[in-house]
């Protein structure tokens, strides 16, 4: 492939694209180019689209290391997703409305009972504490919950090849998710309680910021940042890096696999889990497979920032997050979640290495 | 045609599989080697189990419950088995890891629906108003023209890649049809549409005209009365709307016994030896003059088109099409279960795999959960918590039996779990077609890439 037509395609797509939305800006309108369009409408969408794919890059981190130590595209990631916001979430209730509201209510995220969100109260600005709790216990437990699902269906078949392994993880995907149904029930609810005064307002910026939006980028940067402490100045991280660029080499050099693999299900599965928990205090409503909806997206996020590398995960997010935003300045709004699949297999088909290829590890 | 993997394929190919195992044990083991032997016993005696457990399971509730439950159950198997027949000669011939399933079928089943209703309906979306088989053939056609698209990735990338773009593509295709500006394109351009997330009512079955006068109820023909007379309210008192049902179960098993002839036919021709080399190592297929490209887009545009007309056959004869939830991803992984429990790679496993998958994993299930709630005299707590903090085991139950839906899938999730530790190779696993016991799907650690 040294002639490259498509990559020209897209090149001069992107162009017209921007040459549009200089014009749209301006309010200029030339034919089919052009239009109206407000600087808040687009600042807007910009933010929306960079807190989103802050919450997909986090979930992306995980499945792109499972995908280069295990070598495989581990298709339940999506239900460790929802796990996290269901888990953790019954932990904030239960901080946030215990004595007030029955605990069966509280730990189901409202399955059971009648309290509305407003009596429980979960909300960043008056219970921070409760918050807090709840996505540290969203890690903790879908963290639990990757380990004992690699024991017991992936560490028996580590030597098989990744479709089988891939076949098996949707088999997994199947039993997290239906357990969860049971368990929570099927119907989409509210969660976050609504607090006056919860926005800001970036006067210059025309920007409306609400206090959950902060909460999870703060949230997600930190974990990403934590992510790079670990992988670029522990041991583990090191070994992890190793495993993924090299396994034989790895192993030759005396780095403990199997311990090295549970880290990657603890990491990967928490940061998950991590990611549901935020994703619910950003939409504010919880469904038991809306992880596995979500999950596509990720996929996309992994595969443009290249497999196996971290940062190409979070930096892959943040562009899923936008394109999918952003779209709707072009195409009808049931189009959004499209143009993002589309964007992924444009560049699986033109630039399968994804955007940082060279880096395949870190 | 003398290079290797034709001569190898030879003796599989050849019919039965290779015996060369010890003399059986015992009678049954005898018997069971016998029916081995015979694909169409296999699959009758099978066929036949499952009605035999059906039928204890209804005979209590009379003669039309146990013919209407066994019609259900054929139905479900016979459009299971031609999908996964379909499916079987992407997957399991050619070695493409096609998760699209879903998304063939709705374009399959939709661009039928458009080309055949009426331009200018009661309610609904208009239509092109064309005749039904041509409806048939655009539908098969432009599935096949998506599965041509399709392969293009297939060329390229390696089968978890080429997963993800088949998966994101008929997540495209569902949103696209889910969508109502998509819609409005459709009708202002082509002038029929698909009608968004209401979705569209599907023609007349022609198999209804077959024994009604016009479709309407009350008006049979002579084949209808005559049918009807001994069968129906007046004879064995079988509900009418059943008796139609086995009449297009004769019309599914017609197709599905030309789709089985038709991949045996492909996968013993020198083109179906291409594609098992090209499974087993496409390397070594291309080296050998084999042109590997053209032969994986023809698999695909072929696969494609059958997956098309299941669409039709299945959805078609259902009266409504939404593309949500009946086009999720989830329709494609039953399909690939019933190809796993069959063993990808044979023909008549699939069929057998389609049968089973939708007796015992799909409608079982639901069917005995709703036995056992039947007898169980107890009021269903309304949530999970409530039945945990109640203490009481039969209270459980009750909760249980009446969400045994979510607790089926849990089950076909260990099940294809099993299935895959225990043996990947399925029922008939030992039918595979193969060269070589080298998977090609195994992606070599650090190796070079696709550039």
């Amino acid at each position: 492939m040294r002639a490259r037509p498509g990559v020209l395609f897209v090149v001069l797509l992107g162009g017209l694209l921007l040459v549009d939305l200089t014009a749209k800006l301006a309010g200029v309108g030339l034919g089919p180019i052009g239009g109206s369009l407000s600087v808040d409408r687009l600042g807007s969408n910009l933010w929306n689209g960079i807190v989103i794919g802050l919450v997909i890059g986090l979930a992306g981190i995980g499945l792109s290391m499972t995908y280069s130590i295990l070598s495989f595209a581990n298709f339940s990631h999506g239900d460790l997703v929802s796990v996290g916001a269901f888990s953790g979430w019954g932990v904030a209730f239960l901080i946030a409305g215990f004595g007030d509201v029955p605990v069966r209510a509280l730990l189901t995220v409202r399955d059971a009972g009648s309290a509305s969100p407003g009596d429980i109260g979960a909300h960043i600005l008056t219970t921070p504490a409760a918050i807090l709790v709840g996505l540290l216990a969203a890690f903790v437990v879908t963290a639990l919950l990757a380990v004992a699902l690699d024991r017991a269906f992936y560490k028996p078949m580590r030597d098989r090849d990744g479709i089988a392994l891939l076949i098996a993880s949707i088999g997994a995907a199947l039993v997290v998710r239906y357990l969860l149904q049971f368990g929570y029930g099927s119907d989409r609810r509210g969660v976050t309680a609504s607090v006056d005064a919860s926005n800001l307002a970036f006067g210059p910026l025309g920007l409306s910021v609400n206090a959950h939006e902060l909460t999870i980028l703060v949230a997600a940067l930190g974990l990403m940042l934590a992510m790079h402490g670990m992988l670029q100045h522990t041991k583990l991280g090191t070994a992890m890096r190793a495993m993924a660029d090299n396994k034989d080499l790895a192993l030759i050099t005396g780095i403990p696999a199997e311990r090295v693999v549970t880290a990657t299900w603890i990491i990967g599965g928490g940061l998950a889990g991590a990611s549901g928990y935020l994703y619910v205090l950003l939409r504010g409503t919880i469904q038991f497979d809306f992880g596995w909806l979500l999950l596509l997206l990720i996929f996309a996020a992994v595969i443009l920032g290249g497999i196996g590398s971290v940062y190409g995960a979070i930096v892959g997010g943040l562009v899923i997050g936008v394109v999918f935003t952003t779209s709707t300045i072009w195409i009808p709004s049931d189009f959004n979640q499209a143009a993002a699949f589309a964007v992924m297999i444009l560049m699986l088909l033109l630039r399968p290495e994804g955007l940082f290829g060279g880096v395949s590890t870190t | 045609m003398s290079d290797p993997d034709a001569s190898d394929d030879s003796a599989s190919t050849s019919g039965d599989p290779a015996p060369a195992s010890d003399p059986p044990e015992s009678v049954t083991a005898a018997l069971v080697e016998a029916a081995r032997e015979s694909d169409l016993g296999l699959v009758v005696g099978t066929l036949l189990a499952v009605y035999a457990a059906a039928t204890l399971l209804t005979f209590t509730d009379g003669l039309n419950s146990v013919v209407g439950l066994l019609e259900t159950l054929t139905f479900l198997g016979l459009v299971y088995a031609l999908t996964a027949l379909a499916l079987n000669l992407q997957w399991g011939y050619t070695g493409l890891f096609n998760i699209g399933v879903a998304g063939f079928m709705a374009v399959g089943v939709y661009t039928m629906g458009m080309v055949v209703r009426s331009p200018d309906p009661a309610f609904g979306p208009p239509g092109l108003g064309l005749p039904l088989p041509v409806g048939v053939l655009a539908g098969m056609g432009m599935a096949a023209l998506l599965g041509a698209l399709a392969a293009l990735p297939a060329l390229r990338l390696k089968a978890d890649y080429l997963a993800i773009v088949t998966l994101g593509l008929s997540e495209i295709i569902r949103l696209s049809l889910q969508s109502s500006a998509f819609d409005t394109f459709l009708r202002e351009t082509i002038g029929a549409g698909t009608g968004g997330g209401r979705g569209m009512g599907m023609p007349d079955n022609p198999v209804r005209g077959l024994f009604l006068v016009d479709g309407q109820a009350g008006n049979p023909t002579a084949l209808g009365d005559l049918v009807f007379g001994v069968f129906g309210t007046d004879g064995l008192g079988i509900a009418h709307p059943i008796l139609i049902g086995w009449g297009y179960i004769a019309v599914l098993a017609g197709f599905l016994i030309g789709f089985y002839l038709l991949l045996e036919r492909l996968g013993r021709s020198p083109f179906g030896r291409t594609m098992k080399a090209i499974r087993e190592d496409e390397l070594v297929a291309n080296s050998l003059g084999k042109d590997v490209n053209l032969v994986k887009i023809k698999v695909f545009v072929i696969g494609c088109a059958l997956m098309g007309l299941a669409g039709i056959l299945w959805f078609g004869s259902q009266g409504n099409v939404s593309p949500t939830p009946q086009f999720r991803p989830l329709l494609t992984f039953y399909v690939f279960i019933a190809v796993i429990i069959g063993g990808s790679g044979s023909n008549t496993g699939s069929v057998l795999g389609g049968i089973v998958f939708a007796a015992v994993l799909f409608e079982g299930p639901r069917r005995v959960g709703g036995a056992v709630r039947g007898l169980i005299d107890a009021e269903t707590p309304a949530s999970f918590a409530d039945a945990v903090a109640s203490l009481d085991p039969v209270t459980f139950l009750a909760y249980a039996t009446d969400n045994v839906a979510p607790l089926q899938f849990v089950f076909l999730g260990l099940v294809l779990v099993f299935i895959i530790h225990r043996r990947p190779e399925g029922i008939l696993g030992d039918r595979i077609e193969t060269a070589a016991a080298v998977d090609l799907s195994e992606r070599p650690a650090g190796g070079e890439s696709d550039e």
